[in-house]
């Protein structure tokens, strides 16, 4: 009853190609960025802002790059971390070499960068396809982290490989304290988000999804695979290499290579299966999964613990948050295999009809 | 000349090991289309519950018996908790569920048997063979011939198992197309159970050459790692293509860290293997032995 469109003509095309073409969807999202951007910086914690909501956002972000790569031109990648450690490292380096440079710029190139490296690895994707690509692009985790360990350019000649980063400042006003840099998170991750969100809907989006969905057919009928995959590869590297840059910059507050390894990877392709692939959303919801998922199990654990005081030892505790992880991740797979985005889908359709059943 | 072909044989040597964890990967692959990360998982969950039994006072051939048990019972298990319910969903679900596997598998080798390293002796050397480097000058490791052996021996068997039983026929049938083989009457269930049983024991065997050569411990799960580039290389779904992909990673790497690695900071062997399985692929997309895709629209 509620959440029901009729009644809501569309008389311009402007209104029918309208990003939300649903009234009540135009009120949730303002109502979320109204949450996102006023009440939680008001309300929360600083522990819930550096433990929770940035990494949310930010691995969002990178899980968004992504999506667009996997879930929209169906190129399996294995090597998003490596692309966002390239984002982090040459926005330290733009920042560190040319001075005076406005953050967000070192950022952006900093993505640009990162998408340069993308081409030349997405290259391959030409070629090969499926899982031999995945392993490819295994290929640059390992070689872009290697480079970046070994060449002293990168890291500054730093003895320790541990970098500090620079303080983010924007026309004199930095951002230091937790809600400041949530917010500068934030924002970057909304707009990016939304030109993803356009991106997919447009001519763009649609040249990915039909080489996703057979590469043969979309050459037919027109579509240059060459240019599409290359451009999903160079975009989805770029999204990463920001959302690396924000990851060093506003999380860790160090740059080094080892935050970039192969099992942050493999989060973030957890990010999009749970979250649903080939959906603007489901890169949100899946990053809120799986960053809150390790923290509520630990502290569940050290919960029961202290309650029924079962004197657990921390390496059983952690084997076993291992282990519920694990579980957890085959048992979404199993009971949902469209992802969280899916779940949110059927509830929309169950909320039109309600309160009947049918 | 003398360092070249010493270098070179140990990089075979080792490559045959590559093999074995390539191996794993191949049999799956080939009769269910699932890309099995969680390989090097079942490989160090082997090697620890081995050297777990032994621990407990049981000898050498029992520890063996109950490992490879546990090994079949653990690949039942994966077919019908992990697969069943997964049938039919894209390929990418199914490569992830192996890796939520691989995390489970972990956690649980850990929780049962501790984390700490262990060393795990099956009765053969790593010492050079005496008469070899008398006579041509080369070492030649005792363990890694050994070890060259065993997966020759395993390789051997598997190949008759597939060319020459009614169960390899099933296997094949299977691989080829899962309706028609169901069709003509195939027990689908049945033919997967028995391919992750025999994984389990392809796991146990690498998990013992591997743990015996550089100790039980949580980096064992890394060889999974060090497999995929022979696999890309010989092809998803060939068992010689795993042979052959495993000694051409194991010799070049080999002799690209000992030969190029000096000039870039050393370390290449981590990267080399995949940029070389990489530029091979360029030229042969679906690997050396690969079956040759057709597209058709």
């Amino acid at each position: 009853m509620l959440y029901r469109e009729a009644g809501q003509f569309k008389s311009t095309y402007a209104a029918d190609s309208a990003i939300l073409p649903i009234r009540q969807d135009r009120i949730g999202l303002a109502l979320i960025l109204l949450v996102a951007f006023v009440v939680i910086p008001l309300t929360a914690t600083p522990y819930l802002f550096s433990a929770i909501l940035i990494p949310c956002l930010i691995l969002a972000l990178a899980a968004l790059g992504l999506n667009l790569l996997t879930g929209y031109a169906g190129q399996l990648s294995l090597g998003t971390a490596a692309f966002m450690a390239v984002g982090a490292f040459m926005s330290y380096n733009f920042i560190l070499r040319i001075p005076g440079i406005p953050l967000l710029l070192a950022f952006a190139g900093g993505g640009v960068m990162a998408a340069a490296v993308g081409i030349v690895f997405g290259l391959p994707s030409l070629r090969i396809r499926g899982f031999y690509l995945a392993v490819a692009t295994l290929a640059a985790q390992f070689f872009i982290l290697w480079c970046l360990t070994k060449v002293g350019w990168f890291t500054n000649y730093n003895p320790s490989g541990v970098i500090t980063a620079q303080p983010m400042v924007i026309l004199g006003y930095a951002f230091d304290t937790p809600p400041e840099k949530y917010l500068l998170v934030l924002s970057i991750v909304t707009l990016m988000a939304l030109a993803a969100k356009n991106m997919v809907r447009g001519n763009i989006g649609r040249q990915w999804m039909a080489i996703r969905d057979m590469d043969v057919a979309a050459e037919v009928i027109g579509i240059r695979p060459m240019r599409a995959k290359l451009l999903a590869f160079a975009v989805s590297s770029f999204y990463c290499g920001v959302a690396g840059a924000l990851f060093a910059y506003a999380y860790l507050g160090t740059v080094e290579p080892e935050a970039y390894n192969l099992d942050l990877s493999f989060r973030i392709l957890f990010m999009i299966i749970i979250g649903g692939v080939g959906t603007v959303l489901g890169a949100f919801l899946g990053s809120a999964f799986i960053v809150v998922l390790p923290i509520a199990l630990s502290t569940g654990v050290a919960f029961l613990d202290s309650t029924l005081h079962l004197n657990v030892p921390s390496s059983v505790g952690s084997n076993l948050e291992l282990m519920v992880f694990g579980g957890l991740i085959i048992f979404f797979l199993i009971v949902e295999p469209h992802g969280l985005a899916r779940i949110w889908q059927i509830t929309k359709e169950k909320l039109r009809l309600w309160p009947f059943p049918y | 000349m003398q360092f070249f072909f010493e270098v070179l044989i140990g990089g075979l040597l080792s490559g045959v090991m590559y093999s074995l964890v390539a191996l794993g990967f191949v049999l799956i692959y080939k009769a269910s289309g699932v890309f099995n990360f969680a390989q090097g998982s079942l490989v160090f969950f082997a090697a620890l519950t081995f050297v777990g039994l032994m621990e407990h006072g049981l000898t050498f051939g029992a520890a063996l018996a109950v490992t490879l048990l546990v090994m079949i019972l653990l690949g039942l298990l994966i077919e019908k908790f992990v697969l069943r319910p997964l049938v039919n969903q894209p390929q990418i679900s199914l490569f992830m569920a192996t890796i939520g596997l691989s995390f489970l598998i972990e956690g649980l080798a850990q929780l049962l048997w501790g984390a700490n390293v262990r060393g795990l002796d099956i009765g053969i050397q790593d010492e050079p063979i005496g008469w070899i480097a008398d006579a041509t000058g080369v070492n030649v490791s005792k363990f890694d011939l050994s070890a060259a052996g065993i997966a020759a021996v395993l390789v051997t068997l598997l190949a008759l198992l597939f060319s020459r039983t009614r169960i390899g026929r099933a296997l094949r049938a299977v691989a080829d197309d899962h309706q028609a083989a169901l069709a003509v009457g195939i027990p689908l269930q049945q033919i997967w159970g028995i391919v992750w049983a025999v994984a389990g024991f392809v796991a146990l065997v690498a998990g013992l050459l591997w743990g015996a050569r550089n100790g039980v411990q949580f980096a064992l799960t890394f060889v999974a790692l060090k497999a995929l580039p022979v696999l890309i290389l010989g092809g998803f779904d060939s068992v010689p293509g795993a042979i052959v992909g495993g000694l051409i990673i194991g010799a070049t790497e080999k002799l690209a860290e000992v030969y190029f690695g000096p000039y870039v900071g050393g370390g290449i062997e981590g990267w080399f293997p995949y940029v070389l399985a990489l530029a091979f692929l360029l030229v042969r997309p679906e690997g050396l032995f690969g079956e040759k895709i057709i597209r058709r629209i």
